[in-house]
C-alpha cells in the first residue's frame, strides 16, 4: 500500500508541475463550456428583419408588432417598395424581409385567403431556415388568434409543447456533450500520454524491473486521472446548473456514478492506446483522430444521429460517448432512473471490460 | 551459490534466436563486463535476468532465485540502471530518492536515513530541493547509480551506464562502481567503451547470440595476442 501511495504521489507531481497538462485539465473544460454555452449556439436572438407593409391597416400593423414581440426578431427597417428589398439584403444587416400585401385585413376576412411573403437571406442556410420557422410559427399563431375572435369554423388548432426543454435551449445539448468530450479527453488522451511518456523516457523499464506489479503501475498511473476527471465532471455539472440553468431532474448520485463509469470506459481506451503506441506524439494523434474526432462527429453531440446515413448510424453505436450522452440527458432532463437507462449503462460497462481485456492481452504479448 | 548462474539460456523471437544457449556464472562482488556489438543479444539476455522477459529454454538463477518462477524475489534483489537516464526530470533530487526507495518497499525512516547519507556522499546536499532536470548530466548519472543501489541489492545491472558522458565523469563513475563492488555488490555491466572493459574483473563477449569469449581482460588479450580489449573485440566481432 505504501508503494502504491508513493507512486500516486509521484503522478501528482508530474501533473501539477506540467503547465500544459494543467491547462488541458482545468482550463479547457471551463473555456469549452463558456464557448458552447454562450457563443456557439443554434438559437437566434434578435435577428434583424425588414418589413415591407403594403397594406398599412390595423391587422398588418398588429402582425408586425407580434413578430417583434417574440424577442427573436427586431424590425430594423420599414421598406416602402419592392425595389428596396434587394438593397436591404445587400447591406448585409437584414436577415429576412416580411412582405405584407396590400389590403391584408380586408382579404383575410373577405377572401378568406391572404399570402404573406417571407424572403430570407439563405447565404447562411441554417439561420435562414430557423428564421423562417420562427416567422411561420408566429404568423400562424396570429392567424389562430384572429380566427378565434371571429369564430370562424373548421380550423385545426395544433398545440405544441416542447417537453424536457421547453425553451429549446441548445445549452441542454451542449453541456452533456462538452462533459462527455472533456471526460474522454482527460481520461483517454491524458492517460495514454502519461503512460507512453514513461516508455519514451525509458523510466517504464525501470518501473517494470522494480518489484511493483505491472497492474499496480497502470492503476497508479491512471488513479490521479480518475480523481481529476471526476472533479472536472463536477465542475462542468455545476457550471451547467449554476450558469445555464440546466436541470438535474434525476438522482445526482446516479448521475455521478454514471460519470465514474464513463471515466473508467475512457481510461480503458486510454490504456489500450498506450499499449499500441510508443511515443507521446503518436498516443496524442491516436486519441485525437481515433477518439475525439469520431466522438464529436458521430456521438450525436453536434449532428443528430437520426439524420445520418444508415452506415454511420450503425457506426455511431460503437462510440461510448453516444451512450453516455443519452444517459446524461435522460437523467438530467427526463429524471430517468437506473431502470430506464440500464441498457446504456450495461453497454458502457461491457465496452470497459472489453477494452481492458484487449489491453491486458496486448501488455502480456509485449512482455513476452 | 553464485549471484548469477545461467545454463543454456535461450530466447527465440519466432525463428530468430536472440540468445543462443548461453552458459556462464558471475562471482560474488565481481564486476562482470557483458560486451557485444549492437544486436548481439546482450539486451535480451539482460532482460531475461531482470525478469522482464521469459526465457524460451534453459535455466537461470539470479541471487539464488529462479527467473521463471520467482521473478518477484529476483526483482527485489536487483538494482537496475539503463542507458537512458532513469530519474524523473520534473521531480527534485529528494523526491526521486523517496520515490525509488518507496517502490522498493523501504520504510519512511529508512528512506530518510538513506537520503541523508546519499546526499552527503555525492556532496549535493544543497541541490536536494532542485529539479533533477536542472542538474549537469554527470551528476544525474551518479545520482541515478546511487538510486539504483539504494535498496542494497545483491546485484546491480548497468545497461550502458556511461553513454554520452565525458571522460572525467566516466572515470568518477567507475570509482563509484568499484566502491559498490568493494562493499559486496555484484556488478553486471554492459558497455560500448572498450577502455571500460579493462576495468572489469571478467569480461564476456557475445557474438550473434552466443558467448564467444569469457575471461579476465588480461587473459583475453594474451589469448588473442592483442594489445587492447578493442582489438580483442574487433577480432571476435568481425567474425573469424
Amino acid at each position: 500500500m505504501h508503494q502504491f501511495l508513493v507512486f500516486v504521489r509521484k503522478e501528482f507531481y508530474h501533473i501539477f508541475r506540467d503547465k500544459r497538462t494543467l491547462l488541458i485539465l482545468f482550463g479547457m473544460p471551463v473555456v469549452q463550456i463558456i464557448l458552447f454555452g454562450f457563443a456557439i449556439t443554434n438559437e437566434i436572438r434578435e435577428a434583424k428583419i425588414a418589413v415591407l407593409d403594403q397594406s398599412h391597416d390595423y391587422y398588418s400593423r398588429r402582425l408586425t408588432d407580434k413578430l417583434v414581440a417574440s424577442g427573436y426578431l427586431i424590425t430594423d427597417q420599414y421598406l416602402q417598395s419592392n425595389n428596396q428589398v434587394e438593397t436591404a439584403f445587400k447591406a448585409g444587416e437584414i436577415k429576412m424581409v416580411v412582405v405584407i400585401p396590400a389590403k391584408f385585413g380586408e382579404d383575410f376576412f373577405h377572401q378568406k385567403k391572404v399570402t404573406v411573403q417571407l424572403l430570407a437571406d439563405a447565404g447562411d442556410p441554417n439561420t435562414a431556415t430557423t428564421l423562417l420557422n420562427y416567422a411561420t410559427a408566429i404568423i400562424s399563431s396570429y392567424q389562430q388568434e384572429l380566427e378565434l375572435q371571429n369564430n370562424l369554423p373548421l380550423t385545426i388548432n395544433t398545440t405544441v409543447r416542447m417537453r424536457y426543454n421547453p425553451a429549446l435551449k441548445s445549452v441542454f445539448l451542449f453541456v452533456p456533450g462538452v462533459m462527455t468530450l472533456i471526460l474522454l479527453l482527460v481520461s483517454a488522451m491524458m492517460t495514454s500520454i502519461t503512460i507512453t511518456r514513461e516508455k519514451e523516457l525509458g523510466t517504464m523499464e525501470i518501473l517494470l524491473v522494480s518489484p511493483l506489479p505491472p497492474a499496480m503501475i497502470i492503476i497508479g498511473k491512471v488513479m490521479p486521472y480518475i480523481l481529476l476527471a471526476f472533479v472536472n465532471a463536477v465542475i462542468i455539472l455545476s457550471m451547467g446548473v449554476g450558469i445555464f440553468g440546466m436541470p438535474i431532474k434525476g438522482s445526482i448520485l446516479l448521475l455521478l456514478l454514471e460519470c465514474v463509469l464513463f471515466v473508467l470506459t475512457s481510461l480503458s481506451l486510454g490504456i489500450l492506446i498506450s499499449t499500441v503506441t510508443n511515443t507521446q506524439q503518436t498516443a496524442m494523434m491516436a486519441s485525437m483522430m481515433g477518439l475525439l474526432m469520431p466522438t464529436v462527429l458521430l456521438s450525436g453531440f453536434i449532428f443528430p444521429v437520426e439524420s445520418m446515413p444508415e452506415p454511420l448510424q450503425v457506426l455511431s453505436n460503437v462510440m461510448p460517448a453516444k451512450w453516455f450522452i443519452i444517459i446524461l440527458k435522460d437523467i438530467m432532463l427526463k429524471g430517468a432512473g437506473l431502470r430506464d437507462i440500464w441498457l446504456q449503462t450495461g453497454i458502457l460497462a461491457g465496452m470497459t471490460l472489453f477494452f481492458l481485456g484487449i489491453s491486458i492481452r496486448n501488455f502480456k504479448i509485449r512482455l513476452n | 551459490m553464485n549471484p548469477i548462474i545461467t545454463r543454456s539460456l535461450t530466447k527465440k523471437f519466432g525463428n530468430f534466436i536472440a540468445t543462443n544457449a548461453i552458459t556462464f556464472e558471475v562471482l560474488p562482488g565481481e564486476i562482470f563486463g557483458f560486451l557485444g556489438a549492437n544486436g548481439a543479444g546482450k539486451t535480451t539476455a539482460m532482460r531475461m535476468l531482470c525478469g522482464l522477459l521469459k526465457p524460451s529454454s534453459g535455466e537461470a538463477f539470479v541471487a539464488g532465485y529462479n527467473v521463471y518462477t520467482q521473478t518477484e524475489k529476483v526483482k527485489k534483489s536487483i538494482g537496475y540502471m539503463s542507458q537512458r537516464f532513469s530519474l524523473y526530470e520534473d521531480l527534485t533530487v529528494k523526491e526521486n530518492i523517496r520515490f525509488y526507495g518507496g517502490i522498493y518497499g523501504l520504510s519512511n525512516q529508512q528512506i530518510k536515513d538513506k537520503t541523508a547519507q546519499l546526499l552527503q556522499k555525492l556532496g549535493i546536499e544543497k541541490e536536494a530541493g532542485q529539479l533533477v532536470g536542472a542538474l549537469p548530466l554527470g551528476w544525474k548519472q551518479k545520482l541515478s547509480f546511487s538510486v539504483a543501489i539504494l535498496h542494497d541489492p545483491a546485484i546491480v545491472f548497468l545497461d550502458e551506464p556511461t553513454g554520452g558522458v565525458d571522460p572525467v565523469t566516466r572515470r568518477q563513475f567507475w570509482d563509484m562502481i568499484y566502491e559498490a563492488a568493494n562493499s559486496g555488490v555484484t556488478v553486471f555491466v554492459t558497455t560500448h567503451y572498450m577502455d571500460e572493459a579493462e576495468y572489469c574483473n571478467r569480461v564476456s563477449i557475445m557474438v550473434d547470440g552466443k558467448i564467444e569469449a569469457l575471461d579476465t581482460p588480461v587473459a583475453l588479450k594474451s589469448h588473442y595476442q592483442a594489445d587492447t580489449m578493442n582489438d580483442v573485440f574487433l577480432q571476435l566481432a568481425r567474425g573469424k
